[in-house]
């Protein structure tokens, strides 16, 4: 395996008394996408949000064990600087109320950059990485919420990008999305793998198949624990699982 | 067996086709009964600003709004000098009230909902807070002129002046400006506070950059029902403001309102022409302010329908 970029060691989260997730240690590779999957209420999205500290932000959320990246402590990082390096896409698309120019320009900005040359640069890279230039280069001032969902979330991506993150996690970036717009995003994923490492949650088993390079299935039992039942390369975990609950799950016998 | 089944459902239609006429009669007959309440309570409001704009309307002259109120039993001279107190007494009252009430608004649903989550005595600051906020909507506006009475005109010796009126009126509008603020905040989808934070924003940058300006349509209807507020109440200045009729030079001078002017030239003077073409002036004022809302609301909800 690669030098992995993230990595949890024991990880557990609680919700005050409940527990969340369960001793999860795993070691994510960089500069690839890997997807995490399971039924719903497995904590994979709890667990996404652990590489940005969003979980910091809900009142009563404890956790145990570690969680690194580039083999540092995350919890010893200041959570400003922290998200500045681990860019964030929500499942349903959320661009400001402000102008496509400015929606990309905020994570800049936040920053302290004022130079408006250095912005429109930025500007220009990031909603070129995203493949949402061609689409909006005549129209920069239009508001973000004037354009489709897919565009939407493109949007969000390249403001993402734009703060010049290592890594990037999505929670299911494509489900409030159509078929078409779902195919772009997953195009975009690939290609942003090149030079960034991707974590997606993903409901979707064809779509983790199709975009991740490495896969993590999450399992919860009646306990709503999540845990971490098996972790490997996406073409070994969907063709050869080792676990019967993997098995089980990606058959469609449950979840 | 077949025929049964069809004479069945024929009997089925033939109730519901029975039922349908009474049912629409029965609707006609209703509808009607609202149209007919509708009509009265606008007849009654149309009624009511129609007899103030028409019987005011005959005293307004370019005069009458260029002149000062003269004083006496009769009632002479104008209203200058008390369209110019309204706008000052408006405008200081929201000098005052505005940060205190944004500022209130901001803590209570920015910040003090998610550290009383973890803490059981600021949740119940909060819920006091809270209550006290909906108590004070719905005290009448003399009690808080007593109160300003007590405190700042004798206690702090601020006198009938335009500060003791603004600072009275600022606890009366305080109410409307923390609700409809808090209003606003919490119409602000969480997205946009998690997308922010999640590129590195600070939690007061995003509240500046991106939570108060999506929030400020609500927030400004809050400040405009409050102008209203100020131009309408009389009780309230009756007994901090005093009833001089020149025009304050400084915070410190009393003064007298449109609609404390009105109250005057109603009780104190023969002046009813007066008094009426007063009201009209007020009238026209509010019917203003409330079209400015209107416009102010309408763009509000307009970017909440293009939120979803």
């Amino acid at each position: 395996m690669n030098d992995s970029k993230l990595e949890t060691i024991d990880y557990s989260l609680y919700y005050g008394k409940y527990r969340a997730l369960k001793d999860i240690t795993i070691k994510i590779p960089e500069n690839k996408v890997t997807a995490l999957i399971g039924p719903s209420g497995c904590g994979k999205s709890t667990f996404l949000r652990s590489f940005n500290r969003m979980n910091d932000l809900i009142a009563g959320v404890r956790t145990e064990g570690m969680v690194l990246i580039d083999g540092e402590d995350i919890l010893k990082t200041d959570p400003v600087a922290l998200r500045q390096n681990v860019g964030m896409v929500f499942q349903k698309p959320n661009p400001f109320p402000k102008s496509i120019f400015d929606n990309v320009a905020y994570g800049p900005r936040v920053t302290g950059l004022k130079d408006h040359h250095k912005l429109e640069e930025i500007v220009e890279r990031s909603l070129r990485s995203s493949a949402l230039w061609d689409e909006v280069k005549d129209n920069l001032g239009k508001s973000g919420l004037d354009l489709s969902g897919g565009q939407q979330q493109r949007l969000c991506i390249a403001r993402a990008l734009a703060v010049e993150p290592t890594v990037i996690l999505m929670d299911e970036p494509a489900a409030s999305l159509d078929p078409i717009a779902t195919l772009k995003i997953e195009d975009l994923i690939h290609e942003l793998s090149a030079n960034y490492t991707i974590v997606i949650v993903t409901h979707n088993m064809q779509q983790a198949g199709r975009v991740s390079d490495f896969t993590a299935f999450f399992y919860t039992d009646e306990s709503r624990t999540g845990q971490l039942v098996e972790f490997s390369e996406t073409k070994t975990l969907f063709t050869n699982p080792r676990d019967r609950r993997t098995e089980d799950y990606i058959t469609g016998r449950f979840g | 067996m077949e025929e049964d089944r069809l004479s069945g459902i024929s009997l089925i239609h033939q109730a519901q086709a029975q039922n349908l006429k009474k049912e629409s009669g029965r609707q006609s007959f209703w509808i009607g009964v609202m149209w007919f309440f509708a009509f009265i309570t606008v007849s009654i409001l149309i009624l009511v600003v129609g007899y103030v704009l028409v019987q005011g309307g005959k005293a307004i002259d370019w005069e009458f709004l260029t002149t000062s109120p003269k004083g006496g039993i009769s009632g002479e001279g104008g209203i200058s000098t008390t369209i110019g107190t309204t706008f000052y007494l408006v405008g200081l009252t929201l000098l005052i009230a505005t940060p205190l009430g944004v500022g209130a608004a901001v803590f209570l649903i920015e910040y003090a909902g998610e550290q009383s989550l973890s803490s059981k005595f600021l949740r119940s600051v909060i819920g006091v807070a809270n209550f006290a906020v909906e108590t004070l909507a719905g005290i009448p506006s003399i009690i808080f002129g007593l109160f300003g009475y007590a405190l700042f005109v004798s206690t702090l010796h601020f006198g009938f002046s335009l500060l003791s009126a603004a600072l009275a009126g600022a606890c009366l509008v305080l109410p409307t400006i923390i609700r409809t603020t808090e209003e606003a905040l919490l119409a602000v989808p969480d997205d946009y506070r998690r997308g922010s934070l999640a590129l590195g924003a600070t939690k007061w940058q995003t509240l500046y950059r991106i939570v108060l300006p999506a929030g400020l349509p609500g927030i400004i209807t809050g400040i405009i029902l409050s102008v209203g507020r100020v131009i309408s109440e009389t009780a309230i200045f009756y007994v901090t403001l005093g009833g001089s009729y020149r025009l304050p030079t400084s915070i410190m001078d009393g003064g007298r309102t449109l609609a404390l002017h009105l109250y005057y030239l109603a009780m104190d003077t023969r002046a009813f022409d007066k008094a009426m073409g007063t009201g009209a002036v007020l009238v026209v004022m509010i019917i203003l302010i409330n079209l400015l809302i209107d416009r102010v609301s309408r763009k509000l909800t307009a970017g909440v329908r293009k939120v979803r």
